[in-house]
């Protein structure tokens, strides 16, 4: 046992307000609003928010801790259950980062591949948010239409890697098998009608009177604060801040693509309500693209000694055999060094910092996970309102504690 | 093959020109201990006692956004932990990684939520895994863990399995 840092466990700091003015109330950490097990000590005044303070933790697993024991192939399975959400993007960010320490070059389809299985799990992800950011406020019926459109993606994804949520899918080196043979035709007659959908969304939506009262104005969030309190994604971008890693630092040659990167400069939770439903616009551009243009060729890179060799070959080549029984026994060793990639997942900037010591395991793996910084600006944007405006505020930051906690 | 630029004569020599270099450069060369170019990132190490202050330099530089700060634990080397902020610029429209190394013996460090308030967050998680003292964090408490939990589980002499 080693030294412990013998800090004074403080309590939650909420000791300024004098008791027979303010309440401290307890939300969470089960409770239907916050998404998961986050508990928000408040302190209120009535109904308004005095100070707020968000306890989380509850789902620590020690992630980062477990890929420390694991080969760098044993860690994509983990990296799903970050954010059970969109897992194609952890996916592909761990493994672009390990793929920039090993500097291997990855075939065009399996870039390509990666854009379209990205593009729709930022579909998928804001299905999910806008069903249940509308329950929130009130809306029940949206959360059916958006569940069942995201049931048309989760086929997919099941279709493409035999999992529905879990998919691991994107490998280090390219893809883990090819697409099945129609897996383009029902992407295709998908996307075709999506769009029509996301009108239906937004006819609901966006002229209730209710429900825009309830959002605009609300969770004010000024350029400055989003910076100074680390929100990316649809929140940074709502506040007025034109920066999207997809176009400004772009990976897996989303350089190729034309899309835009909307932006509102509303500052508020109706903002980012605007922001989303337009970033699902641009996400079927862009998977219609991938459609039109997707290359030929293979799906995995050429290196032998590091991707796992195709079911027949290791049956047939003694070569294959061999590589197969290595990387399965021994994992691949990866030159030392430090990298650290960063994505635009689809609730802001996610970035994995990858440390190799040269060996077949790796040396630290840090996830930095878009919600865990945007929760700092909670109490920014709810100070001052009433506890239902709350609400609609954890919901535009589009929390999955999953990803907050690891 | 990426170009590698192995240590502080070579990164000063090639990258002199670099924002974020020269920036360091004119406010004080003693506080960049050590720098390095690899896979196309840029890393300064900078002296433990400099932080807030680079910080503040690098921010200045257009560096406007602090992603990440995690640590890493190089036991039983010594100095054992490296501090690394990862900090993006939205003008540069490229990222630049800050490094601290500290030794077992004082670990602690300035905490550089003067700077940016979001570190608040990251040095508490690094904190509560590694047990290093962020000085003058506001709210140094556990975030992760339970707040009566022994020791700090990323620490590489901390079993995978813990203590059960």
């Amino acid at each position: 046992m080693t030294e412990v840092a013998g800090t004074p466990i403080l309590e939650a700091p909420l000791a300024t307000g004098s008791a027979d003015q303010t309440m401290v109330l307890n939300m969470g950490p089960q409770h239907p609003a916050t998404h998961g097990v986050l508990r928000l000590v408040l302190e209120i005044d009535g109904e308004i928010v005095v100070r707020l303070y968000p306890e989380i933790g509850y789902l620590h697993t020690g992630i980062e801790k477990t890929c420390e024991a694991k080969f760098y192939q044993q860690v994509v399975p983990l990296t799903d259950r970050i954010d059970y959400l969109s897992p194609m993007h952890n996916n592909l960010c761990y493994c672009l980062a390990v793929e920039k320490l090993l500097e291997l070059p990855i075939p065009d389809k399996a870039q390509w591949m990666r854009v379209l299985l990205g593009e729709l799990t930022r579909l998928n992800s804001h299905l999910v948010w806008l069903g249940t950011h509308a329950m929130d406020i009130g809306a029940l019926t949206v959360f059916l239409y958006t569940f069942r459109e995201r049931e048309d993606i989760l086929r997919i994804f099941e279709h493409v890697s035999g999992q529905r949520m879990m998919t691991s899918y994107f490998r280090i080196g390219g893809l883990a098998m090819e697409a099945p043979l129609d897996f383009f035709d029902r992407v295709r007659s998908f996307i075709k009608t999506f769009p029509e959908k996301i009108d239906e969304y937004s006819n609901l939506l966006t002229g209730n009177p209710i429900f825009v009262n309830r959002l605009q104005n609300v969770g004010h969030l000024s350029a400055a604060d989003a910076i100074a309190l680390g929100v990316t994604g649809p929140p940074m971008r709502a506040s007025g801040i034109d920066f999207d890693l997809r176009r400004d630092m772009p990976y897996s040659s989303y350089e190729k693509f034309q899309f835009d990167v909307p932006i509102s400069q509303r500052c508020d939770v109706w903002g980012r309500y605007l922001v989303r439903l337009e970033e699902m616009r641009q996400s079927v551009r862009i998977i219609n693209q991938t459609l039109e243009g997707m290359p030929e060729g293979p799906v995995k890179a050429d290196a032998p000694k590091i991707v796992l060799p195709d079911r027949e070959k290791m049956k047939t080549q003694m070569e294959s055999l061999i590589h197969h029984f290595k990387i399965v026994t021994e994992g691949f060793a990866v030159p030392a060094g430090e990298v650290y990639q960063g994505i635009e997942s689809s609730r802001g900037q996610m970035g994995y910092y990858v440390v190799s010591d040269g060996t077949a395991k790796p040396y630290r793996v840090h996830m930095r996970n878009p919600t865990f910084a945007s929760l700092q600006a909670l109490e920014t944007m709810c100070q001052g309102r009433s506890i239902s405006d709350v609400v609609a505020v954890i919901g535009s930051i589009d929390i999955v504690l999953g990803e907050i906690d690891r | 093959m990426n170009e590698t630029l192995p240590d502080r004569e070579s990164v000063l020599r090639e990258k002199s020109g670099h924002p974020a270099v020269a920036a360091i450069l004119t406010w004080k060369p003693e506080a960049l201990t050590d720098a390095r170019w690899d896979r196309e990132e840029l890393t300064l190490t900078i002296a433990r006692e400099e932080i807030i202050a680079a910080a503040r330099v690098v921010q200045q530089a257009g560096y406007n956004f602090l992603e990440d700060v995690t640590a890493v634990d190089w036991f039983p080397a010594q100095p054992r932990f490296q501090i690394s902020y990862h900090i993006i610029s939205h003008p540069h429209k490229e990222r630049i990684r800050l490094r601290v190394m500290i030794d077992q013996a004082d670990s602690s460090l300035d905490s550089i939520t003067p700077v940016w308030p979001s570190a608040n967050y990251y040095e508490r998680e690094v904190f509560d895994l590694f047990g290093i003292r962020f000085d003058g964090h506001p709210n140094l408490r556990r975030i992760m863990m339970p707040d009566d939990w022994t020791g700090h589980p990323l620490r590489k002499d901390y079993p995978v399995e813990g203590y059960r």
